[in-house]
């Protein structure tokens, strides 16, 4: 290598590695960069060569931990407000400005298309015929979502393959939901309804990870953002909730109701765009702040693992069992995704590399308390089958049920050998990304199958 | 001579501002002005003079423009502004003042001035 060159790498070394700190912008970087070479350059001309100069540059410039903390000292607030979303003066990026147009267009577009169907005919309100209702209960999805999907695809460049994969299940879920002859307020319908959000959700990984949903690292990373993004989505509401109530409180001040305004445009279409502005922020802010989802992981793991355990406790010293019903079936099998949620999140943000810990004795805990929960509820819910025969309720809640046992029974064994350290941490985190187009497969078996074995109950 | 860690704070912010009352400049000249000016005996840590650059900007003692080096680099330029200009000329007259006043105590021989710093700092 020249002796240029060496100096270029060894600039571009530097640049990164003061690059890192929070105090320090882009733009300080450039100006010291320019100072590192206006020194080399002049110790260069005084008969220095290139390695030399550039360490008595670096040298002048002083420790980059004090200068970066005079740079904290002097921006207090950069050690907070990371996430402007306007870029700071001689550092605006043209993939940021081009992403957020982006977002902001295509949330634009969802709600938009949201109203579409008003131009049909469909109203949403209270009178409004059981057709409109069944229209809008099957393909609200399917207005906003392909949105989403499209925000991705774009963003990340997707393959003429990739489109095609994305598509189809798009395509087919509208078809399956609004051509199949359900009877009206069946099971199979509910069922449907549930699961084409869920089935959806699956499908645009492919788009998140730039057509590699296979690469195991991709999904955990979509896995990440989608906890983020439920996050975003609830704070944007809360938001949102507020500018309705300010909405209602000033009309009503001057005598005029707000309601009807409310509830066609801001309401739905505030939903609507609210998903998609969500999925930017997260793409946006994901090197700058720390993810939501493991903090709150880590503050709930204990208090989730108290309450099974005591739960536990209470049914065996009480001797009652789980009833039957589907809201309950539909609880406990909440609870165990919520389990399956709090291990994941601690996976996702923990370091593969790090020995065991007194986290994960705990997360042992909650697994194995979690199969203990998930064992009872099936067991309720077999008792309940073969008394009545099956429904397609109970097939889908046992469906689920198996699933998270498959899942939460491997994960203990696996947890028990890094416990032991048998296993690296690792083991974890593949088996359940490996895992994670089973749930993908069983949302997609409940929109396509159950339909046709239930008969359209 | 070694001069007090304090005092090179100090007189930074005076002695920045006093440079571009002579004209425009940038941070490596700014830093090249200071060795001239004492003759090499104020060394600054070269990194540490942005923070101060930036202050003042925040400050409005100076503005910074983005402009080009002759080699065609990216390179921040400082000017003086009329706040800049009245700060320094208040920041001389105290500087003037304390000069003054340790004058008038008469003038101690170099040495004796030494020995009375290195007992200040505990030997």
């Amino acid at each position: 290598m020249s002796g240029e060159a060496a100096l270029e790498q060894r600039i571009g070394e530097w640049r990164t590695f003061f690059g890192k700190r929070q105090a320090v912008q882009s733009a300080d970087i450039a100006e010291l960069e320019d100072h590192l070479r206006s020194s080399i350059d002049a110790l260069r001309a005084a008969g220095l060569d290139e390695d030399e100069a550039f360490l008595v540059a670096v040298k002048r410039l002083g420790n980059l931990d004090s200068v970066s903390r005079e740079f904290a000292r002097e921006y207090t607030e950069r050690m907070w407000k990371r996430l402007v979303v306007e870029p700071a003066a001689g550092e605006a990026s043209p993939t940021s400005q081009r992403d957020a147009k982006l977002a902001v267009g295509l949330a634009i577009g969802a709600a938009v298309a949201m109203k579409v169907p008003e131009l049909f005919g469909m109203r949403i309100n209270e009178d409004s015929n059981p057709v409109t209702q069944h229209f809008y209960a099957h393909n609200i999805p399917f207005l906003i979502l392909p949105f989403l999907a499209l925000f991705f695809a774009i963003k990340r460049s997707l393959s003429a393959r990739a489109w095609l994969l994305l598509s189809i299940p798009f395509v087919l879920g509208a078809i399956l939901t609004n051509a199949l002859p359900f009877v009206m307020n069946g099971n199979t319908e509910a069922l449907t309804i549930i699961h084409i959000p869920i089935a959806l959700w699956f499908a645009i990984a492919v788009a998140y990870t730039g057509g590699q949903w296979r690469n195991l690292d991709q999904r955990m990373n979509y896995v990440r953002f989608s906890g983020e993004w439920f996050i975003y989505l609830v704070l944007t509401a809360l938001g949102g909730g507020a500018l309705i109530a300010f909405t209602f409180f000033i009309f009503e001040a001057i005598g005029i109701k707000a309601e009807p305004v409310v509830e066609r445009f801001i309401g739905p279409c505030g939903v609507a765009g609210a998903i998609i502005i969500a999925a930017w922020l997260v793409e946006f802010k994901q090197n700058v702040i720390e993810n939501m989802a493991p903090v709150l992981t880590m503050l709930f793991t204990p208090l989730f693992t108290l309450l099974l355990l005591v739960f536990i406790g209470t049914m065996i010293a009480t001797g009652n069992a789980i009833s039957v019903q589907r809201e309950v079936l539909i609880g406990f099998d909440l609870l165990l995704v919520l389990v399956l949620c709090l291990l994941l999140y601690s996976i996702s943000a923990r370091d593969s590399n790090a020995a065991p810990g007194k986290f994960d004795k705990l997360r042992l805990v909650l697994v194995l308390a979690a199969l203990v929960v998930d064992v009872l509820a099936l067991w309720a819910i077999i008792a309940r089958i073969s008394e009545f025969g099956w429904s397609p309720n109970k097939t889908a809640a046992l469906g689920v049920n198996i699933l998270l046992l498959v899942n939460l029974g491997w994960s203990a064994v696996l947890y028990v050998r890094i416990l032991t350290r048998k296993a690296p941490f690792v083991v974890l985190e593949r088996w359940q990304t490996t895992y994670l187009p089973a749930f993908a497969a069983w949302a997609w078996i409940v929109v396509a199958i159950f339909p046709l074995i239930f008969k359209f109950q | 001579m070694e001069i007090n860690k304090d005092l090179v704070a100090a007189s930074a912010t005076p002695l920045v501002l006093a440079i571009l009352s002579e004209g425009d400049s940038y941070g490596y000249a700014i830093i090249k002005r200071v060795g001239e000016l004492s003759n090499g005996e104020l060394a600054w840590t070269d990194g540490m003079l942005y923070p101060i650059l930036h202050r003042l900007e925040r400050n409005g003692f100076v503005k910074a423009v983005w402009g080009e080096s002759e080699a065609g680099r990216r390179r921040k330029y400082y000017q003086l502004t009329k706040a800049g200009a009245e700060h320094l000329e208040r920041q001389r007259r105290q500087w003037h003042l304390v000069d003054n006043a340790l004058r008038g105590t008469g003038a101690p021989r170099p040495h004796e001035d030494r020995a009375k710093e290195e007992d200040s700092h505990g030997g």
